[in-house]
C-alpha cells in the first residue's frame, strides 16, 4: 500500500469523557487516528470501544471533549449532516441494524435509498457487493434466517453502498466462526485494495486478527494504553502475541497473578455417562437443523463443541437441555432420558444460553439472589452463596450495577455466575466466552479446569476460540447441522496435518462445503453519489416508507386485526351505545290504595320504558331494593291521594330515582315528570272538560339527521372516527418505539435522513392503511348497516385523510419520548382513548363539558372529524359546510409532527 | 407448585417496573390526574346545552319563553332567523332549536292550540331526550304562569317530589370518576402483565427461565399477583384520595370490600393481559389486540351508557366480560352502601370469569413456552 506523506489524520479525538449514570465508558481519551489506514482498537470489553466508535460515528451525543472527524466538529449537527454520507457505521452485534423480516436485497435497497441512490444505480451496487460477499444466491432470503457469518456480511454490504470514506466496524467478527472470519476479513482486504483512501476503524476481541491490522489502539478502563503498530507494540513489551503484549501492557493491579491457563490432564475414571446424544434430530419445517448427531459425554469431562454459527449447536444445546424435543433421537442426562418437566433434573444442571437472557431491569446481585432462590436455596444460604459468586466471578466492584450499563465481557461473567449458583453437576454452555477479552477469558477457563477436575462437574461447552478448543478434553466439529469429526485437538490436528487447530478446522470445513466461488471484485469504483439533497429528501422518506410497508405485508395478522377487528367493533359499539333507556324496574308504595292511585300508577306502568315490579310495603323494603340495584325508580303515594285530590286539597307523590347512574336517573326523571304532567291533564279535562285546558299547546319535536332515533344511525359515524385514532395511532408508536428497543433506530441516527423524512416515512404506510380501513367502514357502515349517506363523499374522504395524518401524527409524537414499548403502549391507550372517548363529543357534545376537559376536547382531533362524520353522514354536509373541521384538522397535522420532529433525537444519548 | 418462587419472581416483576420511570408516571398520571380531569369535564346529563331560538313572534310571552332558558341545563339561547337555523344545526352549533310561530300568544289566548315547533340534532343521543323533556317542561311552565293571569286556575293541586337517591344532584361527575378508576384498573393490568410478557419472548429472557426448576404455573401467578398488587395499590390510592378527597364523591359504602372486589377483578384482567400477550405473537399484534379488547370493555360495560339500554346480544355477550360485573358492583358498593349479601353473585361472577381466563392463559401460556 503506498502510504502517502502524512494525511491529516481522520479522526481526532480531544480529552472525551462519556458516563452512563454512575458507570465511566471513557475517561479523558485523546487520540488522532491516522487516515487510509486498518486501525484497530484492542482491549477487554467494557473500555470504551464500542463507545468511543459510537461517538466517532455521530450516533451518540458527545458529554465531554472534542471529536473531529473528516475535518469537522461531530458536536455541529450541520457538520454531521454533511459528513454522514462518507461514513459507515456497523454496530456491535449480529445484525443488530438489519431488518429481520426483510430480504437481503431489500435491506440492500433500503441502505441504498436513504444514501439516495436512483433504482439503476441501487440495482448495480448491490449485485456488485452481493457478488463480492458470496451472498448472490440468498438475495431473497430473510436476514433473520441468515447465519451469524452472513449476518456480518450482509451488515457490510449495507454500510458499503455508499462508498464510504471512513469504515467504522464494531466487532464485526464476534460470534462468526473461523471460516466466515477469514472470509470477511479477505473481503475488507480486498475492497480496500479497490479503494485505497478508504479508512477503516474496527474493534476487535481476537488479537490474531488486530496481528493483521496497521495501527493499534489497546484500550483499557476508558483509557488509552498504548498506540502503534502491532510490531511497536510487541517491540514495546518483549512479548511474543498481541495476547501477551496486551497483558503486559496493563497496569499491574489488573494483570497481577494472571499466567497462561492449563487445565491438567483428566484422571482416566471409570467412564460413567453424564451425557448421552442418540441419532438426534431437530426439523424446523422443512428444514434439519440438526441431522443424526450422536455423542457420549463422560462425567467430569470438558467437551468442547466447535462450528459456524447456524450450524445446529445451539439447537444440540437447548434438545439437551429440554428446551426443544427432539423430532428423532433421545437425549440422555445421568444415564437416564431426559424428561423435560422433571424439575429435579433441572436442579443439576446449569445453562448458560448464548444471548444475554438475564433480567436487564435487576442488578447484578439481584439477579443472583433470584437465581438462587429460584433454586430453592434456604434463605440463610444465599446471602452467602451470591457474595461467593460475586467473589469468585469478580463482580464485586459492579454488583449493585444494571447488567446493560455492563460490558458484554462482564455480562458473560454474570450469566456463568447465575448458572454455577445451585452448584450443578452439568454445566452446557453455549458460547459463554464470545466477546469476552483475554485475560477474563483466562480467568474463566481456570474457573471451568477447576470445576472439572477438583469437583468432577461436567461441562459441555461451544466455542469459536481455537485456544479454549485446545483446552477440552475432546472436540467436536459440527457443520450445517452434521458432526464432521469428534476427538481430541492433537488428534483432529494430526488427521488433517495441520499446523493449528484453526487451520484444521477451516479445512475440515472447507471440505464439507466443497470449493468456495472465486470472489468477484467489487465493480470499479463506483463516483460518489450526489451530495444528500438538502434537508428533505422524498428519496430518503420513501424509504422508510417501503421499509414500514414492507414488514407490514409480512405481517398479515397485523394487517387482519387492524381491518377486521375495526369492522367488528365498529359494529358492536355502535350497535350497544343507546341511550333511549327502555324497561327499567319500577315499584310502587301506594298507601291510598283507590282508584284513583291505581289509575296514577297505571300510566307509569302502562309506557314502555317502565315494568312493574311487586308493589313495596314500607319503606324498609324501598331501601333494601334500591340498595340491590334492582329499582331505578320508587314512586309513593301517600293516604287520601284520592280524597284530598277530590277536595282540591294539594297532595305529594313522592318518586325516588336511583341516582347512582346520573345518565340513566336523569332520563328517568324526564320520563316520571312527562307522565306527571300528562296524567294531570288527563284528570283536569275529564274533570272540568276541555275549557279548562284553553290555553293549551302542542310542542311539536323533530328529531332530526336521525327520525328513528336509532342508535346505530347516530353512533356509527361517531365509532368510526374513533377507531381511526386508536388504531393508526398504536401502529405508529410502536415503529417506532420498536426500532429503538430493538436497536435498528442506528440507522436513522447515522445516515443523512433527517427527522422529517424518517417521521412521515414511517408515517405514510399506515396513513394508507387507515384510508383502506376507512373505506371499509364506510362502506359497511353504508351497505351492510345501512346507516344512510346524504353529504359529500368525496369532502368527508379529504376529511378523513387530513384526520388519519393527525392520528397517525399522534402516535409518532408519544413515540419520540418513549423508550419502552410497554410504556409506549400504555401512553397510547392513555392519551387516545380516554379522549377520544369522553372528551370529543361521541356521547355528550363537547360545548358541554367542563375545564380541562373541554379544553382538551376543542382541540382533540377527533372532536372536528366527528362533527365532519356525523354531518356526512347525517347532514348531507359537503366541502363548504365542513370548512371549521377541515381547518381544525388540517392545522393539526404540521403542529403534531413538527413537535414531534422537534422532540425525536437524531443521536443516542 | 412452590409459593417461594412465586414469591420471588414477583419480586423480579417488581423491580423491573422500578426501573422504568416513564411506566411510573404514565401509573401515577392514570391514577390520579386522569381521573381527576375526567370527572371534572363531565357535565351534567344536560349542561350547557347549544339552543337557539327563532322568534317569530314577539310577543311578551315569547320573550318569557325565550329568557327562561338559563344555566345549568341549557346556554344563553341564541336569537337567530329561520334561515339561520338549518345551517346552525348542520354545523353542529345547535344542539336544540326551538321555532315559535307568528300570533303564537294571540292564538294560544283564543284557544286555537298553536303549536311550537322543537327541533332536535338527534345524533346528539345523550342531550336529545332529556333535553326534549326539560325544553317541554320550561315552555309549559311559562305558558301557564302566563295563562295564570288570564284564566281561572283549574289546574289540579298534585305535586310531584323527585328525589334522587346516593346522588342527590345527579353530579355526573360522581359516577365518571367511578368509571375512570375502573378504567384505568383495566387498561394498566392488562398492559402491564401483557407487554411485559411479550417483552420478556422479545429478550428471550423466558427461555431462560425455562431452564430452571419454575412451572408455567408459577411464571403467571408471580406476574399477577406482582402486577395486581400495584394496581390495587394505584386503585386505593385513586379512590380514597382522589375520588374522597380530592374529588369530594362521598361513598357510602365499605371501601375495604371495594378494594377486595378489585383484587378479584384484578385477577381476572390480568389473566386476561397474559392470555392476550400469548395469543398475540408480537409487541405491535398486541398494541391492535389491546385496542380492540379495551374499547368495548371501557365503552360497553355499563360505565358510559345505561346496561338496561343495551341490545340483549350485547348485554349477554358483555356479562362475559369482568367489567361489566365490577362496574355493577362498584355501583353498588361505593353509592348505595351495599354490603357482601347484595354484591355476593358479581364477586361469585368475577371469581367464575377470572378462573376461566387464568385457565385459557395457562393453557395458551404453555404453548407459547413450548
Amino acid at each position: 500500500m503506498t502510504a502517502l506523506p502524512d494525511p491529516p489524520p481522520v479522526a481526532e479525538i480531544a480529552g472525551v469523557s462519556l458516563r452512563y449514570r454512575k458507570v465511566v465508558a471513557l475517561d479523558g481519551v485523546s487520540l488522532a487516528i491516522p487516515a487510509g489506514r486498518m486501525v484497530g482498537l484492542i482491549g477487554p470489553d467494557g473500555v470504551g470501544k464500542s463507545s468511543l466508535l459510537s461517538l466517532i460515528a455521530g450516533a451518540r451525543v458527545i458529554q465531554q471533549g472534542r471529536i473531529r472527524v473528516l475535518g469537522g466538529d461531530m458536536a455541529d449537527a450541520h457538520h454531521r449532516a454533511q459528513i454522514c454520507p462518507r461514513i459507515a457505521y456497523m454496530p456491535q452485534g449480529l445484525g443488530r441494524n438489519l431488518y429481520p423480516t426483510l430480504s437481503v436485497a431489500e435491506n440492500l435497497d433500503f441502505f441504498g435509498r436513504l444514501f439516495g441512490h436512483g433504482p439503476a444505480e441501487r440495482a448495480r451496487r448491490i449485485d456488485a457487493l452481493l457478488a463480492a460477499t458470496g451472498m448472490s444466491p440468498f438475495r431473497d432470503r430473510p436476514a433473520a434466517k441468515l447465519s451469524g457469518g452472513m449476518k456480518q456480511k450482509l451488515g457490510l454490504c449495507c454500510a458499503l453502498i455508499h462508498d464510504p470514506d471512513l469504515l467504522i466496524l464494531d466487532e464485526p467478527t464476534t460470534g462468526v466462526d473461523p471460516l466466515s472470519r477469514r472470509q470477511f476479513w479477505e473481503l475488507i482486504a480486498r475492497i480496500r485494495r479497490d479503494r485505497p483512501g478508504m479508512s477503516v476503524i474496527t474493534a476487535t476481541a481476537y488479537m490474531e486478527e488486530a496481528a493483521g491490522f496497521d495501527w493499534l489502539v489497546a484500550m483499557d478502563a476508558g483509557r488509552v494504553l498504548a498506540t502503534g503498530s502491532p510490531a511497536e507494540l510487541l517491540a514495546r513489551t518483549g512479548a511474543e502475541d498481541l495476547d501477551r503484549a496486551f497483558i503486559a501492557l496493563l497496569p499491574d493491579s489488573e494483570r497481577r497473578g494472571h499466567e497462561p491457563v492449563s487445565i491438567p490432564p483428566r484422571r482416566a475414571e471409570d467412564g460413567e455417562t453424564a451425557i448421552e446424544a442418540r441419532h438426534l434430530t431437530m426439523r424446523f419445517g422443512d428444514f434439519t437443523a440438526v441431522d443424526n448427531v450422536s455423542f457420549r459425554i463422560d462425567k467430569g469431562e470438558i467437551f468442547g463443541f466447535l462450528g459456524s454459527n447456524g450450524c445446529g449447536k445451539t439447537t444440540t444445546m437447548k434438545m439437551l437441555t429440554g428446551l426443544l424435543e427432539p423430532s428423532e433421537g433421545t437425549a440422555r442426562l445421568f444415564g437416564a432420558e431426559l424428561d423435560p418437566s422433571d424439575m429435579a433434573v433441572r436442579h443439576r444442571v446449569g445453562f448458560m444460553s448464548q444471548s444475554f437472557s438475564l433480567y436487564s431491569e435487576l442488578t447484578v446481585r439481584q439477579n443472583l439472589d433470584l437465581h438462587a432462590r429460584l433454586f430453592g436455596m434456604e434463605a440463610g444460604q444465599v446471602t452467602d452463596r451470591v457474595g461467593q459468586m460475586i467473589e469468585r466471578f469478580g463482580l464485586a466492584g459492579v454488583a449493585d450495577e444494571l447488567p446493560d450499563a455492563l460490558p458484554l465481557g462482564i455480562r458473560q461473567r454474570l450469566s456463568l455466575a447465575v448458572a454455577m449458583i445451585h452448584g450443578p453437576e452439568i454445566l452446557i454452555l453455549d458460547e459463554p466466552t464470545s466477546g469476552v477479552d483475554p485475560v477474563a477469558r483466562d480467568a474463566f477457563w481456570r474457573i471451568l479446569g477447576e470445576l472439572s477436575r477438583h469437583d468432577g462437574v461436567t461441562i459441555f461447552v461451544s466455542t469459536h476460540f481455537m485456544n479454549e478448543a485446545e483446552l477440552c478434553d475432546r472436540i467436536s466439529l459440527m457443520h450445517a447441522g452434521r458432526v464432521l469429526v469428534s476427538d481430541t485437538a492433537e488428534a483432529i490436528k494430526r488427521a488433517k496435518g495441520a499446523a493449528t487447530l484453526d487451520d484444521a478446522f477451516v479445512a475440515y470445513l472447507q471440505e464439507a462445503i466443497g470449493d468456495e466461488p472465486p470472489p468477484v471484485p467489487l465493480a470499479d469504483a463506483p463516483e460518489a453519489p450526489a451530495a444528500p439533497g438538502g434537508w428533505f429528501s422524498l428519496r430518503r422518506m420513501l424509504s422508510y416508507s417501503r421499509l414500514e410497508s414492507l414488514q407490514l405485508r409480512r405481517d398479515p395478522i397485523r394487517l387482519t386485526l387492524a381491518l377486521v377487528g375495526s369492522l367488528i367493533l365498529m359494529f358492536v359499539i355502535g350497535y350497544g351505545i343507546n341511550m333511549d333507556v327502555e324497561d327499567l324496574s319500577f315499584a310502587v308504595l301506594d298507601r291510598d290504595q283507590t282508584t284513583t292511585s291505581r289509575d296514577y300508577v297505571l300510566d307509569i306502568a302502562g309506557s314502555r320504558y317502565f315494568t312493574e315490579t311487586e308493589p313495596l310495603a314500607d319503606y324498609e323494603q324501598m331501601d333494601a331494593r334500591m340498595r340491590t340495584g334492582q329499582l331505578a325508580l320508587a314512586v309513593e303515594i301517600p293516604p287520601g291521594f284520592a280524597r284530598d285530590l277530590a277536595r282540591g286539597s294539594p297532595v305529594q307523590v313522592g318518586a325516588w330515582i336511583d341516582g347512582a347512574n346520573p345518565t340513566r336517573a336523569e332520563t328517568v326523571q324526564g320520563y316520571v315528570q312527562g307522565m306527571h304532567a300528562d296524567w294531570i291533564m288527563r284528570k283536569t279535562r275529564e274533570a272540568h272538560g276541555d275549557q279548562a285546558v284553553q290555553g293549551d299547546f302542542e310542542l311539536v319535536t323533530r328529531f332530526r339527521y336521525n327520525p328513528d332515533v336509532k342508535s346505530l344511525v347516530a353512533m356509527v359515524p361517531a365509532v368510526i372516527p374513533l377507531l381511526l385514532l386508536l388504531i393508526p395511532a398504536v401502529l405508529t408508536t410502536l415503529s417506532v418505539v420498536r426500532e429503538k428497543e430493538l436497536g435498528s433506530i442506528i440507522n436513522f441516527y447515522v445516515t443523512p435522513v433527517t427527522r422529517l423524512e424518517f417521521l412521515i416515512g414511517k408515517q405514510l404506510p399506515y396513513v394508507a392503511l387507515a384510508m383502506l380501513n376507512f373505506a371499509l367502514m364506510t362502506a359497511f357502515a353504508v351497505f351492510a348497516f345501512r346507516v344512510p349517506f346524504t353529504g359529500s363523499l368525496t369532502a368527508f374522504t379529504l376529511a378523513a385523510l387530513l384526520y388519519v395524518g393527525a392520528t397517525t401524527a399522534m402516535g409518532l409524537l408519544i413515540s419520540s419520548f418513549m423508550r419502552s414499548q410497554a410504556a409506549a403502549l400504555f401512553a397510547t391507550v392513555l392519551l387516545t382513548m380516554i379522549p377520544g372517548a369522553q372528551y370529543s363529543g361521541l356521547l355528550d357534545p363537547v360545548s358541554s363539558l367542563q375545564g380541562v376537559g373541554r379544553a382538551i376536547g376543542e382541540v382533540y382531533p377527533t372532536t372536528h372529524f366527528i362533527i365532519a362524520s356525523r354531518g356526512a353522514f347525517s347532514k348531507g354536509l359537503g366541502f363548504d359546510d365542513l370548512g371549521m373541521a377541515f381547518a381544525a384538522l388540517a392545522a393539526a397535522i404540521p403542529v403534531i409532527l413538527g413537535l414531534s420532529a422537534l422532540l425525536l433525537r437524531k443521536q443516542a444519548k | 407448585m412452590r409459593l417461594r418462587n412465586v414469591w420471588n419472581l414477583g419480586i423480579k416483576e417488581l423491580r423491573g417496573l422500578w426501573r422504568d420511570p416513564a411506566m411510573l408516571l404514565l401509573i401515577v398520571y392514570a391514577f390520579s390526574l386522569s381521573i381527576y380531569t375526567e370527572s371534572k369535564a363531565m357535565p351534567e346529563s344536560l349542561s350547557n346545552a347549544a339552543i337557539a331560538v327563532v322568534d317569530e313572534d314577539r310577543s311578551t310571552l315569547s320573550e318569557r319563553i325565550v329568557s327562561a332558558f338559563t344555566p345549568p341545563y341549557f346556554g344563553t339561547p341564541r336569537l337567530i332567523s329561520t334561515t339561520e337555523m338549518d345551517r346552525r344545526m348542520d354545523e353542529g352549533l345547535d344542539t336544540f332549536a326551538l321555532d315559535i310561530p307568528p300570533d303564537f300568544q294571540r292564538d294560544l289566548l283564543a284557544g286555537r292550540h298553536p303549536a311550537i315547533q322543537l327541533n332536535v340534532d338527534a345524533t346528539r343521543m345523550s342531550q336529545a331526550f332529556t333535553g326534549s323533556g326539560y325544553v317541554q317542561q320550561i315552555v309549559s311552565a311559562e305558558v301557564q304562569e302566563f295563562l295564570a293571569g288570564h284564566r281561572e286556575d283549574t289546574a289540579l293541586p298534585v305535586e310531584l317530589a323527585l328525589r334522587a337517591r346516593y346522588n342527590p344532584a345527579l353530579d355526573a361527575g360522581w359516577f365518571g370518576a367511578i368509571n375512570s378508576v375502573i378504567d384505568a384498573v383495566t387498561m394498566l393490568s392488562i398492559i402491564l402483565t401483557g407487554a411485559a410478557l411479550i417483552r420478556e419472548k422479545e429478550h428471550g429472557t423466558v427461555e431462560h427461565l425455562l431452564v430452571m426448576p419454575v412451572t408455567a404455573a408459577e411464571i403467571m401467578l408471580s406476574k399477577i399477583w406482582s402486577m395486581g398488587l400495584v394496581v390495587l395499590l394505584a386503585s386505593s390510592f385513586a379512590i380514597t384520595v382522589v375520588v374522597q378527597m380530592a374529588l369530594q364523591v362521598p361513598v357510602a359504602g365499605s371501601v375495604p370490600l371495594f378494594i377486595a372486589a378489585a383484587a378479584l377483578m384484578l385477577f381476572a384482567t390480568t389473566s386476561m393481559g397474559i392470555f392476550l400477550a400469548t395469543v398475540a405473537g408480537s409487541m405491535p399484534q398486541f398494541g391492535l389486540l389491546l385496542m380492540l379488547v379495551l374499547f368495548p370493555l371501557q365503552v360497553l360495560s355499563g360505565g358510559m351508557t345505561p346496561r338496561e339500554s343495551m341490545p340483549d346480544i350485547i348485554q349477554a355477550v358483555m356479562s362475559l366480560a369482568p367489567n361489566t360485573h365490577f362496574v355493577i358492583l362498584s355501583q353498588g358498593i361505593l353509592f348505595r352502601g351495599a354490603g357482601l349479601g347484595v354484591v355476593w353473585p358479581q364477586l361469585l361472577a368475577l371469581a367464575l370469569i377470572g378462573a376461566v381466563l387464568f385457565w385459557l392463559a395457562l393453557r395458551q401460556f404453555r404453548r407459547f413456552l413450548a
